[in-house]
């Protein structure tokens, strides 16, 4: 009796932890929506919230450990929140059908460029941050 | 003559008649069969549960469609997207019917946003070790995913609510969907390109990178990750763990950076 009231103790600690973990993300996300609101700039309130909750996370205003279990269900689930979305393409298939051979072909060449110059241009930096690195031991 | 003709126009006249009996009776099924649909597709439509179900139910199927078929195209989402829109399409189901229900899926989609903020705090000691690199090469690919696609978009003669759909196609659905959406694109073809994309770089990293010599780890997860997102780091994970952390510390950033630059970008076209 009395170990698995413990354990039953144990259970609803956690789901209060999780409680508080969603509280935290929900808060920031409603105080997002309200920058959006009020800053006049086309930027959703999910990037005002990522970039206050990073921001909270940097400054340690928001220690790791107390967003971390409700934050990493979200992300996991994130999949299968697109999919409501995707499907609203049936309402928009007639746009689909007028640009689908520029969206593949756009697609496809940019991927190819962006993945190279990105490459590229890290590499260079960082190939020239290793040489000076050896010119500063010798 | 004329007697046997009047015979079969006699015959003939009751065949029809019974034809036509028939006729009316397939449509009085037909209608039925009609307001049976009604009935089903108010009640769908007044359900809460039927389009969270569905989508549940094919994203499920979507995962063991992945388990048993090697493809990439084979994605969880693309599997249940494609099957929710053939079941509402065979039964004739209302796209309102479904997004009465599934609209509340969405409703996570800023938390759910907002939370990319872990993975990325998780991987700043990373950031700090090569400030430059990481920033010089995703801020280069940003840039050339604008001007690659504005320069395309004006040669296939896109007009700005087509040019604006495509521009955020390399950053990760949550941030490229509420771009699109943002700047008067229509987010549910942005999520489309963005699949392209990702099934795309996915399969083709490795050649890309074997292509343009790219060669350092780090400099391999940066690419991955800044032109094909979450999809792509998948792929980087398989390759490597630098590859991986650097390709998902990219995604973010490079969100981050997309959102600002389309800023400018979306008043070119």
């Amino acid at each position: 009796m009395a170990w698995s009231a413990i354990r039953c103790d144990e259970r609803s600690v956690s789901v209060l932890k999780f409680i508080r973990q969603l509280l935290i993300i929900i808060t920031i996300s409603f105080v997002a929506e309200l920058m959006e609101y009020l800053i006049p700039l086309p930027i959703a309130a999910s990037m005002y919230g990522l970039v206050l909750m990073l921001a909270g996370l940097i400054t340690k205003l928001i220690p790791l450990e107390k967003v971390e279990g409700a934050a990493d269900f979200l992300t996991e689930i994130m999949p299968v929140l697109f999919v409501p979305p995707t499907v609203s393409i049936m309402a928009n298939f007639d746009a689909l059908r007028q640009m689908l051979v520029p969206l593949v072909v756009i697609c496809v060449v940019t991927t190819v460029l962006i993945m190279g110059v990105t490459g590229r241009v890290s590499q260079a930096i960082l190939r020239r941050e290793n040489k000076r690195k050896e010119k500063n031991q010798t | 003559m004329s007697l046997r003709r009047s015979c079969a126009e006699r015959i003939s006249a009751r065949r029809r008649i019974r034809l036509e009996k028939k006729l009316l009776q397939l449509a009085s099924v037909c209608d039925k069969a009609n307001r049976g649909y009604q009935k089903v597709n108010n009640m769908l439509a007044d359900s809460a549960f039927f389009g969270m179900f569905l989508t549940l139910a094919c994203y499920q199927a979507g995962v063991l469609v992945k388990k048993k078929v090697k493809v990439a195209l084979a994605t969880p989402l693309l599997v249940a997207v494609v099957l929710i829109i053939g079941i509402l399409l065979v039964f004739h189901i209302d796209y309102a019917a479904y997004e009465n229900g599934a609209k509340y899926i969405s409703y996570f989609l800023t938390p759910a946003t907002v939370s990319l903020a872990i993975p990325l705090y998780r991987r700043l000691a990373l950031l700090k070790e090569h400030p430059a690199a990481i920033f010089g090469g995703i801020a280069a690919g940003v840039l050339t995913a604008m001007i690659g696609i504005f320069l395309m978009s004006l040669a296939f003669g896109l007009n700005h609510e087509q040019y604006v759909t495509l521009l955020p196609k390399s950053v990760t659905t949550a941030i490229g969907m509420g771009v699109s959406d943002k700047m008067g694109g229509i987010p549910a073809l942005t999520v489309v390109s963005i699949s392209v994309t990702g099934v795309f770089g996915t399969v083709s990293a490795e050649a890309i990178c074997k292509l343009f010599r790219i060669r350092e780890p780090i400099a391999k997860g940066l690419a991955i990750g800044t032109s094909a997102h979450a999809l792509g780091t998948s792929k980087a994970l398989e390759i490597g763990e630098v590859e991986g952390a650097m390709s998902s510390l990219s995604i973010v950033v490079a969100g981050i950076m997309t959102v600002l630059a389309v800023q400018v970008f979306a008043r070119f076209l």
